[in-house]
């Protein structure tokens, strides 16, 4: 029964609504013959039902040409059998509600029209709420992208000035071991052929948020590139430019190169060299690729998963997030220096000409 | 919420879609630059570092 309740005071007001709208209508566009129809508001069976039909707007058909039970006097009558219309005209806005209201059944009203202000915020907040993730997605995915890439841009054009100028901030002077790198500072391109032949980016000293949002960072405490330990560098995996959005498609043997301003420094993936599986561990014991905890520092260390052994080779060790999308464990990558670097003044490497 | 705003947005119209216009690209704006990035290092996407 309060369903019916509500059904009844629904159509109550749906009907004053439209009376009250054929009397401004009326008002406007007749206003020597219809102004009492303005009273219609109040009082609906004064004036036929179908005086009512014909001011109002053609959607709705069922009032402005079926045939109207004369004398009837109340309007929700045809439309009230004839199913559920759409409640409210056009706009439906609270406040012609509260024009049109006044007579005895005013409270309910406001209480139905608070609750259907209700509902509908809260649909609108869903609403929004899922643009707003959508948003962040485009954001992470692309947006933080483009600001990488002109840091990256900024980091590159830098770093061959500081190279052309005959700098080098990663070859400490002898006896000078201790120096400094400012955080942020680019120190080296890294390149991944397997990644394509144009990959390079602008490794920067460091690994805190702001590092890292401008490119692959350098863990500090791990050696240079081409120092006898482990450079070790972090990357984004998805977002901020992605750098190593596909380091899980390193084959073992697959060339990682760094370069610096004399030298290009030329790494292989460790791993079983003859069929190309990373995972399995090399000469040393170190695989090529690994998946660990986010908390095992070990692979970073001078000789990766042992920590406290001095080193005696040249590593290279990658971490990014894994899976992507997720911070639940590290992919990392473990290379070794091959060869002797290959001086810049004899031009690209091997590696890199494809 | 959005009926309010369509409603206070003056002129006829084509000025208020301008209005809405202006207004979506001011809130992505202030998404982008300010809400975002501040959010992002407190979401757990993007720890690519190993720490104890």
């Amino acid at each position: 029964m309060p369903k019916d309740d509500l059904v009844e005071q629904l159509h109550r007001f749906r009907d004053e609504q439209r009376a009250v709208r054929a009397g401004r209508q009326a008002a406007g566009h007749r206003p020597a013959a219809r102004q009492p129809a303005m009273s219609l508001a109040g009082r609906p069976d004064q004036e036929p039902a179908t005086e009512v039909g014909e001011w109002l707007d053609p959607g709705t058909d069922r009032l402005a040409d079926g045939p109207q039970p004369a004398g009837d006097g109340d309007p929700a009558g045809p439309t009230g059998s004839g199913g559920d219309p759409p409640i409210g005209p056009g706009d439906g806005e609270p406040g012609d509600g509260g024009s049109g209201g006044g007579d005895g059944a005013g409270s309910g009203e406001v209480w139905i029209e608070r609750l259907r202000t209700g509902v509908r915020g809260v649909g609108q907040a869903f609403i929004t709420l899922g643009v707003v993730i959508l948003l962040f997605v485009a954001y992470e995915l692309w947006i933080t992208g483009l600001f990488t890439q002109h840091k990256q841009g900024q980091l590159k054009t830098r770093l061959a000035q500081e190279w052309n100028s005959g700098e080098d901030p990663t070859v400490a002077e002898p006896g000078a071991k201790a120096r400094e790198i400012p955080l942020g500072q680019g120190i080296a391109l890294i390149r991944i052929p397997a990644l394509g032949l144009d990959y390079a980016r602008a490794v920067v000293e460091g690994t805190g948020e702001a590092a890292l949002a401008e490119g692959p960072g350098h863990y500090v405490s791990t050696a240079m590139p081409g120092q006898i330990g482990n450079f070790s560098v972090a990357g984004h995996r998805v977002g901020k430019g992605s750098p190593f959005l596909d380091l899980d498609r390193l084959r073992a043997g697959d060339s990682i190169v760094v370069e610096t301003r004399q030298y290009y420094y030329l790494y292989r993936v460790l791993g079983d060299q003859r069929t190309g599986n990373p995972g399995t561990p090399g000469p040393a014991g170190v695989p090529g690729l690994e998946i660990v905890r986010p908390t095992d520092v070990g692979v970073i260390a001078p000789v990766p998963n042992h920590p406290g052994i001095t080193p005696d080779r040249r590593l290279l060790t990658l971490t990014t997030c894994h899976p992507k999308f997720s911070a639940e464990q590290r992919l990392i990558i473990h290379a070794e220096l091959q060869g002797v670097p290959w001086p810049k003044s004899k031009g690209l490497p091997p590696a890199l000409t494809g | 919420m959005y009926s309010w705003i369509w409603r206070k947005l003056p002129g006829g119209m084509p000025a208020k879609v301008v209005g809405c216009a202006i207004l979506f690209l001011a809130a992505v704006a202030l998404l982008f630059l300010v809400v975002f990035p501040w959010a992002e290092p407190r979401l757990p996407f993007n720890n690519v570092t190993v720490d104890g």
